[in-house]
């Protein structure tokens, strides 16, 4: 067995890394909820698996989701982890393949090119494996040169800003970047001694580095090797790092149908080490990118929930619009994670909304609830309602005397127990009036109905009902040429993932003009957000002016949103713009001839709604 | 005191000299937008739990202004967080954070 005492630092780190991985994961597997477990072992032997290895494989190895957003950012993780997993894999074929050294030592093929200078018994493979090596070094090499621009310009890797990093992840980061340059000098001085390596090491060790007193440089150059290695193993597991291991396993129980619940939990944990603390979350931020809040993202919120406690300013300044859970290459579940961080600070009781006892809304066969913010924009249900009776909709407009909050501004505020308080009640009230379907305007309530309530019945937003009575020619619409842009509202589109209905619906009758990236589910927020109490009125206007001008042009008319808050906000944000909501536009430019002779049914809604 | 026949009902006597302003001034001090209130009274008027219930923010920040810190805590428990008021509000009073504080100082007051 080949030995030198250089591969102790290595060897030491790798037995360190591998036991505390390991400990972790199986922790980790240990504490998760025995419903979770069960699922776990239920779904393991099955297509989940399978795909869980391949998703490990394109994002572990090759960060599709970073290439992306920005081809180079992702070229520089790529090359990393793509370039440093071959190398470790041909440098086990490669020894493995070599004469008499069946029982491999874990450092022996590591330190290959160090005990092995005459790699002839390789025989017609020596060639290829001394190439693909010396490729893949250079690979890497590329990848940690492009990291360190990234530094010191970010830009050129397509991002704004970059993190800013702990004492412990600054020392993992050094010792990560010098494991390259050192392996190639290394591996350069051995190939000036005695003619190893391909083009790359060989050509540094016989052409450039020649006239250096080789000899000398030797030892220390794999000692050096061998103690970057250790020390990025040892700080590893303390570091942003461990996302390596942590991302593993999140994928796969991601797969297996675990998530995060309504209180932190294991998952969570395994969640809070996958995240790499990229930054992409900061870049992705408006709060960042409008208002230069830049120290509140996932990427240093995850962080501080990870080692301890995130301060209060932390925990709130967030707008929970979702932009980060959808532009997160890991794709934690960050909103909800800080929403059960919020939780942990209950200010209400349970009695608070006890004044509603006895409250009740109209019998309906189709329910139409405003909402809160519905009510704020009189005419929005104005329009919905002009549309309702122009396609003879036996609607009812159950909150028309007063409307019973959906319950999800209180659990933006992680105020779980009002919340809930007014989920049961609201969820009673509508239950009692044997509705079959119920429609809102506001995306906010759609959202909360669908997800927490239990209606037992279709709850759909505005637009896809409005698109079915389109489509069932209920509704008849002119064609006009007014320039539209369209506004996804955060919770229509990342929280319910309704993006295409109102397009399909808009044109219909107008001229959809849409420009940039910033659409469906990377939509940006309009700054009216729920989610954060601590930005000013001031802040929130330069939000939506500055969204406003990114989604239209000179030539737009209207920009249409489908959300009673987004309207309200950039209504009062702006006025080089109109704005209307969806149903606005649909209503001018309804075609349908008005019923002259009421039914005795309609009579009896005018009783109703009057 | 002048005699006029007639005298306020002790009761009803409130005397700012002698409130106590603790919540106010803790208040403000998280939240400057609670001194720029005009009482105009925009927010009761959209309030949605007012619709229900005799609740009303600007007596909520009156009542805190007025030192009659238990009366504001308890009131202020019927908010349903909506918005609704930070929407209209002339002044851009950041109304819901007010609201958080005042439950926050439930806890902290321990009144
Ligand atoms: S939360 Fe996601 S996007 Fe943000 S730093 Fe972590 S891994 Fe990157
Ligand atoms: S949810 Fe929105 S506001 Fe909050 S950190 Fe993510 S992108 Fe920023
Ligand atoms: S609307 Fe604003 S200014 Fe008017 S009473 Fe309410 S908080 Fe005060
Ligand atoms: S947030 Fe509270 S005070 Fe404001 S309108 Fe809603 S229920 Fe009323």
């Amino acid at each position: 067995m080949k030995y030198h005492p250089f591969v102790i630092p290595f060897s030491i780190g790798l037995a360190f890394v591998m036991l505390y991985i390991v400990g972790m994961w199986a922790y980790w597997i240990i504490r998760l909820s025995r419903r979770e477990q069960k699922i776990v072992w239920k779904r393991l032997f099955s297509f989940r698996t399978i795909a869980a290895i391949w998703e490990s494989m394109m994002e572990g190895l090759f960060h599709r989701k970073i290439f992306r957003k920005h081809a180079l950012l992702g070229y520089m993780h790529m090359s990393l982890a793509f370039g440093w997993f071959m190398l470790i894999v041909l440098g086990n074929f490669e020894s493995r393949l070599y004469p008499h050294s069946n029982i491999n030592p874990p450092y022996y093929p590591i330190f290959f090119e160090f005990f092995r200078h005459d790699l002839s018994p390789l025989r017609e493979y020596e060639e290829i494996f001394t190439f693909l090596m010396d490729f893949f070094l250079l690979l890497v090499i590329s990848g940690v040169m492009l990291a360190f621009f990234k530094r010191i310009k970010s830009r050129i890797l397509g991002m704004r800003r970059t993190t800013k990093h702990i004492r412990i992840d600054r020392i993992a980061l050094t010792s990560l970047w010098f494991i390259f340059p050192l392996r190639i000098l290394a591996e350069s001085v051995t190939a000036g001694l005695y003619n190893t390596g391909h083009f790359f090491t060989n050509f540094l060790g016989q052409n450039v580095i020649y006239n250096l007193p080789l000899d000398q440089l030797y030892y220390p150059a794999w000692w050096a090797y061998s103690i970057a290695l250790g020390l990025f193993f040892v700080t590893l597991p303390f570091s942003r790092y461990m996302h390596i291991p942590s991302e593993i396993l999140l994928i796969f129980l991601r797969k297996y149908g675990v998530k995060e619940k309504e209180h932190h939990s294991t998952f969570t944990k395994i969640e809070l080490n996958a995240c790499s603390r990229c930054g992409i979350c900061i870049d992705t931020c408006q709060l960042s990118t409008n208002l230069n809040i830049s120290n509140t993202q996932p990427a240093y919120f995850l962080r501080d929930l990870r080692y301890s406690q995130p301060n209060e300013q932390l925990r709130e300044t967030c707008m929970m619009c979702m932009r980060c859970v959808e532009a997160c290459p890991v794709g934690i579940e960050v909103v909800k994670i800080r929403e059960n961080e919020r939780k942990e600070h209950q200010l209400y009781s349970e009695n608070s909304y006890n004044y509603l006892n006895g409250y009740s809304y109209p019998k309906a066969k189709v329910a139409f609830f405003a909402g809160c913010m519905g009510h704020l924009t009189p005419s929005v249900i104005k329009s919905t309602l002009k549309l309702f009776e122009a396609a003879g909709v036996d609607y009812t407009f159950i909150d028309k005397d007063g409307s019973i909050c959906c319950g999800r501004p209180l659990q933006l505020g992680g105020q779980a127990i009002a919340a809930k308080q007014l989920i049961d009640k609201n969820n009673a009230l509508i239950h009692a009036t044997g509705a079959e379907l119920l429609v809102t305007t506001c995306p906010i309530c759609a959202r909360e109905f669908r997800h927490n309530y239990h209606l037992n019945i279709p709850v759909l937003h505005h637009s896809q009902y409005l698109l079915e009575l389109v489509n069932s020619n209920r509704l008849k619409l002119k064609k006009t040429d007014l320039n539209v842009a369209y506004h996804d509202p955060c919770e229509l589109s990342r929280g319910l993932s309704i993006t295409e209905e109102p397009r399909e619906l808009l044109s219909k009758t107008v001229n959809l003009v849409e420009s940039g990236k910033q659409i469906g589910k990377n939509s940006l927020c309009c700054g009216g957000s729920l989610g954060a109490t601590n930005i000013s009125a001031e802040q929130r206007r330069t939000i939506a002016v500055a969204t406003v001008n990114q989604i239209t042009q000179a030539d737009t008319n209207i920009l249409a949103t489908a959300c009673p808050l987004c309207k309200k906000t950039f209504c009062s944000a702006q006025d080089t713009v109109a704005i209307q909501d969806i149903a606005e536009i649909l209503a001018n430019n309804l075609a349908n001839i008005k019923n002259q002779n009421p039914t005795k049914k309609s009579a009896e809604r005018e009783v109703i709604t009057a | 005191m002048v005699n006029f026949g007639f005298a306020p009902l002790e009761i009803k006597i409130h005397d700012l000299d002698k409130s106590n302003l603790q919540l106010s001034s803790w208040i403000a001090e998280r939240d400057e937008t609670f001194t720029q209130c005009i009482a105009c009274g925009c927010c009761t008027a959209t309030c949605t739990a007012g619709k229900f219930t005799k609740f009303s923010f600007r007596e909520l920040c009156h009542s805190i202004r007025r030192g009659e810190i238990a009366k504001a805590i308890a009131e202020s428990e019927k908010c349903m967080l909506c918005g609704k008021c930070t929407l209209v509000c002339p002044r851009n009073v950041n109304t819901r954070n007010i609201v958080k504080l005042i439950r926050k100082a439930n806890q902290k007051f321990k009144v």
